[in-house]
């Protein structure tokens, strides 16, 4: 499913003295299955972004098509948007509240008033996508499983709905190296395997530069830099400016290379780093 | 220097849900200096966080003791001591402020101890200035960001005049912004105040200025030393599920490819000198 943003606008609070100008003129263009990684410092406005992208919040100002469809229209079906459109908010799982971790996931599609064999397909089928196994978990309480474990009966609980584009506010947040590497693996899988269109925001651009196609770098309510990863963390200056980083290892060369070395500065990965320092070092 | 905390075979064991005994803690042994900054990581569910709330006597020891400046924390009567001399910082600044403006918020404390308004005045100046959040003291703590809002939280046990302060992860939700100021906030106040720091984090690049790193897991305390000893342990530290900085991973995997570099670099400037001198 593709995504277009026309001046994207959204004002908060308008006409009080609290008035907020959270997303300003904003264009934007996501394409099918790329998967995109949203940037920027707390209250950048990265949340209220991906909140319009499912009509939770309806724009000021401008468009937002999905398929050509212009969701804010007034008789667009939002329910139906909604299925298309999964949203994970940040810490998903204080959201969780059925007996059982099978009821929970299977709440979204129940709503949908699907069969119960249709429902048990797809609960079964997103327990499994997000590592958890059907077994084991189904019949417990979610308020029994560990903080990783809940954040993906949560994920499950998005997906079981079919999602076309997947957002995703934070996933990793609080949880451990181990727990994020999962959850990551299993979103990279989603796109890989089922070309679903998914945008992740994180705070870690180490994450970032590993996974996605594209970022898109929001600074007071704008569209700030967008590119691949690559092109994008070689604007160090820029990105410190608005209180975000670049990855460590990019850091690195970029030292290196500003004390004339001849080393590539746009590099991103521990490997891609190391290749390129065994290269330099054997030119010598 | 004297111990500001001693903690000496900790057991701590609770029923779970199923009323099946847990042990989240087996047996721990831990000394901390006074000025000491001290970092502990581990994955979730090691113990971390259940040590940490042991040393202002959130927990009581199922078995061993816990001394806070020498006061025994199973002991009722050293309660509000104890809470006064090691002040807790936890995760999510949402739930940890009370007042509806940041100075209100930073007296609570004090008030609660019974200080006279002026010294409370006194303190919250004070308070505010060692978090560099001065400006903001008559703002609603609902319009700061998140990493002012954890600067708030830590002001308000400043002005409890601690000796010691337990931070439970308290970068996890903030932007790297954020995080750059809380660990600069207390990173200071360790080095010009004093203040003993015990700094819980999953992220290990906050861990390489420590005086100490623990290393947790599954109740027990698995690893121990400077970050330079403890970060070169790369692949115990893998298997445990952990990270180390992307540098010394870096220097790791260099080494293996047989490059002379040390095995014990931390930062990016350390592998600049060190990749130069290979030249």
């Amino acid at each position: 499913m593709s995504i277009v943003i026309e001046d994207l606008t959204h004002v908060y609070n308008p006409g009080s003295p609290f008035e907020t100008v959270a997303l300003d003129h904003i264009n934007l263009e996501i394409g099918t299955g790329e998967f995109i990684g949203l940037i920027g410092h707390t209250g950048s406005g990265k949340s209220t972004l991906i909140q319009h992208f499912n009509g939770l919040l309806k724009p000021t100002s401008g468009k937002i098509l999905m398929n050509g469809l212009d969701i804010t229209g007034k008789d667009v079906k939002l329910r139906e948007v909604r299925q298309k459109v999964g949203l994970v908010f940040q810490y998903p799982e204080h959201q969780l509240f059925e007996e059982t971790v099978y009821k929970d996931v299977a709440f979204g599609p129940m709503n949908l008033g699907l069969s119960e064999e249709e429902i048990h397909r797809r609960v079964t089928e997103a327990m499994e996508l997000v590592g958890l196994s059907f077994a084991d978990v189904k019949d417990r309480s979610p308020f029994e499983l560990s903080g990783g474990q809940r954040r993906r009966v949560a994920i499950a609980g998005v997906l079981a709905m079919k999602p076309e584009v997947l957002i995703l506010d934070e996933p990793t947040a609080g949880l451990d190296p181990r727990g994020r590497d999962e959850i990551l693996d299993q979103i990279k899988n989603l796109h890989k395997k089922y070309q679903m269109t998914i945008i992740l925001v994180s705070h870690s651009m180490e994450d970032i530069a590993r996974l996605v196609d594209r970022i898109i770098v929001m600074h007071q309510g704008k569209a700030a830099l967008t590119g691949a990863p690559r092109e994008v963390f070689k604007h160090v200056e820029l990105l410190e400016s608005i209180g975000l980083a670049v990855p460590q290892i990019t850091y690195l060369m970029r030292k290196l290379k500003n004390l004339g070395q001849p080393v590539r500065e746009d590099l991103l990965t521990i490997e891609e780093a190391k290749q390129e320092i065994l290269n330099w070092l054997r030119r010598k | 220097m004297e111990n500001i905390i001693e903690i000496k075979d900790l057991v701590y064991v609770y029923k779970s849900e199923e009323n099946e005994k847990v042990t989240a803690l087996k047996k721990i042994s831990l000394s901390i200096r006074q000025g000491e900054f001290v970092v502990v990581i581990g994955h979730n569910g090691s113990g971390k966080s259940t040590m940490a709330k042991h040393i202002n006597a959130l927990l009581l020891p199922s078995g061993g003791k816990v001394y806070v400046s020498g006061l025994d924390t199973a002991d009722e009567k050293n309660v509000w001591d104890i809470r006064q001399t090691a002040g807790m910082v936890f995760q999510n600044p949402d739930n940890q402020i009370v007042a509806t403006v940041v100075e209100e918020d930073i007296a609570f404390g004090p008030e609660n101890l019974g200080i006279p308004p002026k010294e409370i005045r006194i303190r919250v100046d004070e308070a505010l200035r060692s978090v560099g959040m001065t400006e903001h003291r008559k703002k609603g703590p609902h319009l700061l960001s998140g990493g002012q809002k954890q600067r708030i939280a830590i002001a308000g046990i400043i002005a409890m005049r601690p000796k010691c302060i337990i931070l439970d992860e308290p970068t996890a939700m903030l932007d790297p912004s954020g995080r750059r100021e809380v660990m600069d906030t207390i990173q200071r106040l360790n080095r010009e105040e004093g203040i003993t720091i015990v700094h819980i984090t999953h992220f290990m690049d906050e861990a390489v200025n420590a005086d100490r790193v623990i290393v947790m897991e599954n109740g027990n305390i698995v690893l121990e030393g400077k970050p330079r000893e403890v970060f070169t342990q790369v692949d115990t530290l893998k298997k445990l599920g952990l990270d180390v900085p992307q540098v010394t991973e870096l220097a790791h995997q260099l080494i293996k490819s047989g490059l002379n570099v040390p095995g014990d670099i931390l930062t990016v400037d350390e592998m600049v000198i060190h990749l130069c001198q290979l030249l």
